[in-house]
């Protein structure tokens, strides 16, 4: 074999000394880009990173604010305790917009330019939802703090989990009975018109019928409305219960046109505080709500029968015993799900030093790792109590606090057991390959 | 219910919708009729007006109604302030050329929406009523404080009516409207005049949006809905007509009241978009325009 052309002589290529340096420049250039990344030591010292999908603008706004100061909190004091598998723990923020849209982006984000090891910490079920698939195709570890029944549905995919908060089905499961028995048996519910919303319009009526009690009316209401009263009067006359979750900004207009349309003269009224997160529930206007109640998953206020670890995370977090940020009475927070921020945390640690997890290469090691987990104790990791955690369906199972308005303030008046709220799964997410 | 007091109900909110409709659409219809200029950003305007309406009353302690008096007094000057600079420097530059001045205030929209959104912040804050009276039917509550709206909304209304057609200003505005370059002949400052009706159209937003904030919130996103609903009223009223504004928002809010009590809120939005398509194809003008010239 002869080299007519000269391709293996170097006299013959011209290789000039500029050409020379345009390719060292080149290579140089290539090094230094962003996104070129050298793992040669990262392993052993370089931060596991956390991309945290949040709701800082559009309607999930006050939501996102304190999710963002209860994730700051946990992760200060898990890289306090030594980080995860010794490395520490870096939190990268992006702004979805509360946009299902921009949230599917923002994953895509986090996992082609930041290269976090997982997503975290979604709360509005639209944006789960929308999310969801981009997680799943990216083979991105995605942990939501949502409270939808979509992640238990199984009809997401095996990427998305939801271990520190329980969901919408559990919960009104957990606590039909005690509304039929303590509030009424004919139930009007007042939901918002989009995913969420429809967990509550789906699972309520079957879970009061086995109690007894019944839906008479339900009334939907887009999640961007501003005005309420034009709603009420599709409430029925013999209503006992009206069953209210309502979301974003206008949540407090909601709750006080409620209260100018009816005066004291009103139904029992059963809430989730998602109609009230965020809000002071003295605020003026909303005097009538004295004597309601509330579901919490953590209760706002201070209880007298807290735990320490209660008590430690509030100080943590920076809430005071009314539940808003300590020194701004008026910054109120939305205590009733952040909380699941901090636990889904401690979950993420848990399975991560299970699964003896190194880099992005051992995501599907994570993923197998959190479907192995089954029970969280109650703790300074699990400040809100006790849970367990099916694997098959990605979703744990907490208790839940039913609480009453009196004298300004929510006092829990009930709490449910975790076998409360356990029902058949409607799937299996390990059957699904990864 | 019943059908007469829930027709009662529908009414009253419709008539509510309609106050602060006909005055935001009368700014944009004002704007439109005497400068030629399709002002997007109108509805941060109304936006800014309650965001400042926020602003205001929490600086001022004591009773809930001086901060809102105060709000009412000083927000709509301040937005009237920013309409004005916005209109020496970005559309006086243009010449008031309608595309032009479209893309600009498309602009404006963005940055105001973005600014507000950096120095006020994501979230829903109230305003406190100035008064928190509960009218008692024997059907049901209603807040007195809503009927008042409609009352100041008609107040200010008048107010413009009598500036329009009884004023020198009004005269002024009028015949630059009829005709700049006439006016401009008979010495008529026009570009001092286009400034001020660009000023009061964006105070007029204001007002609408200090009286509402009290039952709705400041929020960031607040613009959106009203600047298509005036747009729509401003269609179908005919614009730059007075009268006309104030007849469609009537007609718009009290529709989208009594549809959307009976039946539901989407329904009224696309019948009122129906509407607008309507009047587009059978008279293009408004039902109170004059044909164009």
């Amino acid at each position: 074999m002869t080299d007519k052309n000269g391709f293996f002589d170097l006299s013959k290529t011209g290789l000039t000394r500029r050409t020379a340096l345009k390719g060292l420049a080149a290579g140089a250039g290539l090094a230094v880009a962003p996104g070129f990344v050298r793992y040669s030591q990262a392993q052993s010292s370089a931060p596991i990173k956390i991309g945290f999908q949040c709701h800082r603008t559009g309607i999930g706004a006050a939501y996102g604010r304190w999710y963002e100061r209860t994730t700051a909190a946990a992760v200060k004091a898990i890289n306090e305790a030594g980080g995860i598998n010794g490395r520490p723990v870096e939190v990268i923020i992006e702004d979805d917009g509360t946009d299902p849209g921009r949230g599917a982006e923002v994953v895509g984000k986090f996992a082609t330019q930041h290269k976090t090891d997982i997503v975290y910490g979604t709360l509005f079920s639209h944006v789960v939802i929308g999310s969801a698939p981009a997680a799943g195709e990216a083979k991105m570890p995605y942990f939501v703090v949502s409270e939808g029944h979509h992640v238990a549905s199984t009809k997401l995919n095996r990427y998305v989990f939801q271990p520190g908060i329980t969901d919408v089905k559990s919960q009104i499961q957990a606590m039909a009975p005690w509304i039929a028995a303590n509030a009424g048996k004919k139930v009007t519910q007042i939901f918002p018109d989009f995913a969420f919303g429809y967990d509550h319009r789906d699972y309520l009526p079957p879970a009061l019928k086995a109690q007894g009690a019944e839906v008479i009316a339900q009334i939907a209401i887009p999640p961007t409305e501003s005005s309420f009263t034009k709603y009420f009067p599709q409430i029925p006359a013999e209503t006992e219960v009206i069953y209210h979750v309502m979301v974003g900004p206008a949540v407090l207009t909601f709750v006080k046109e409620l209260g100018e349309f009816y005066g004291s003269n009103r139904p029992q009224l059963f809430g989730f505080i998602d109609s009230l997160e965020a809000t002071d529930i003295n605020s003026p206007g909303l005097e009538f709500l004295d004597g309601s109640h509330f579901w919490e998953g953590s209760p706002r206020y201070a209880q007298p029968d807290d735990s320490a670890a209660q008590k430690a995370y509030r100080a943590a977090v920076g809430i005071d015993d009314n539940g808003a940020a300590v020194g701004d009475p008026k910054d109120v927070s939305t205590a009733a799900h952040m909380f699941g921020c901090w636990e889904t945390l401690y979950v993420v640690k848990k399975a991560m030093e299970d699964a003896g997890y190194k880099g992005p290469e051992d995501r599907a090691k994570l993923v197998e790792a959190t479907e192995a987990l089954t029970e969280f104790a109650e703790g300074p990791e699990h400040p809100q109590g006790p849970k367990t955690f099916n694997g098959k369906i990605h979703q744990c199972f907490g208790i839940q606090n039913i609480s009453k308005v009196e004298g300004g303030r929510l006092n829990v008046v009930h709490k449910t057991k975790i076998e409360d709220g356990l029902y058949e799964p409607e799937g299996d997410y390990t059957t699904q390959p990864l | 219910m019943h059908f007469g007091p829930h027709l009662l109900l529908a009414a009253l909110e419709g008539l509510v919708t309609s106050a602060v409709l006909a005055l935001t659409a009368l700014g944009l219809s004002l704007v439109f009729g005497v400068m030629r200029v399709v002002n997007v950003a109108h509805g941060e305007l109304f936006m800014l007006g309650a965001v400042l309406a926020w602003a205001i009353s929490t600086a001022i302690s004591g009773h809930p109604a001086l901060g809102f008096l105060a709000a009412l007094v000083l927000a709509p000057l301040i937005v009237g302030l920013i309409a004005l600079v916005a209109e020496r420097l970005v559309l006086r530059r243009l010449n008031y050329n309608p595309e032009a001045t479209i893309v600009a205030t498309i602009g404006m929209l963005y940055i105001i929406q973005q600014l507000a959104l950096t120095f006020y912040g994501p979230e829903a804050r109230p305003v406190e009523a100035p008064f928190s009276y509960r009218i008692l039917l024997p059907w049901f509550g209603y807040s007195g404080y809503k009927l008042s709206i409609i009352a100041a909304s008609a107040l200010l209304l008048v107010a413009t009516w009598f500036v329009l057609t009884r004023t020198k200003i009004g005269l002024v505005m009028r015949a630059t409207q009829y005709d700049s370059e006439t006016a401009q002949a008979f010495g008529i400052p026009v570009d001092r005049v286009y400034a001020g009706v660009f000023a009061l159209g964006a105070m007029l937003a204001a007002v609408a949006a200090v009286l509402i904030v009290p039952i709705s919130q400041a929020h960031y996103l607040m613009g959106q809905d009203p600047l298509l609903l005036s747009f729509i009223v401003v269609i179908i009223g005919g614009l730059g007509s007075l009268r006309g504004t104030v007849v469609a928002a009537v007609l718009i809010g009290l529709s989208d009241g009594i549809i959307s009590v009976f039946f539901s809120p989407t329904l009224a939005k696309i019948i009122a978009t129906l509407l607008v398509a309507m009047v587009l194809v059978f008279r293009p003008q408004g039902l109170f325009g004059t044909a164009s010239r």
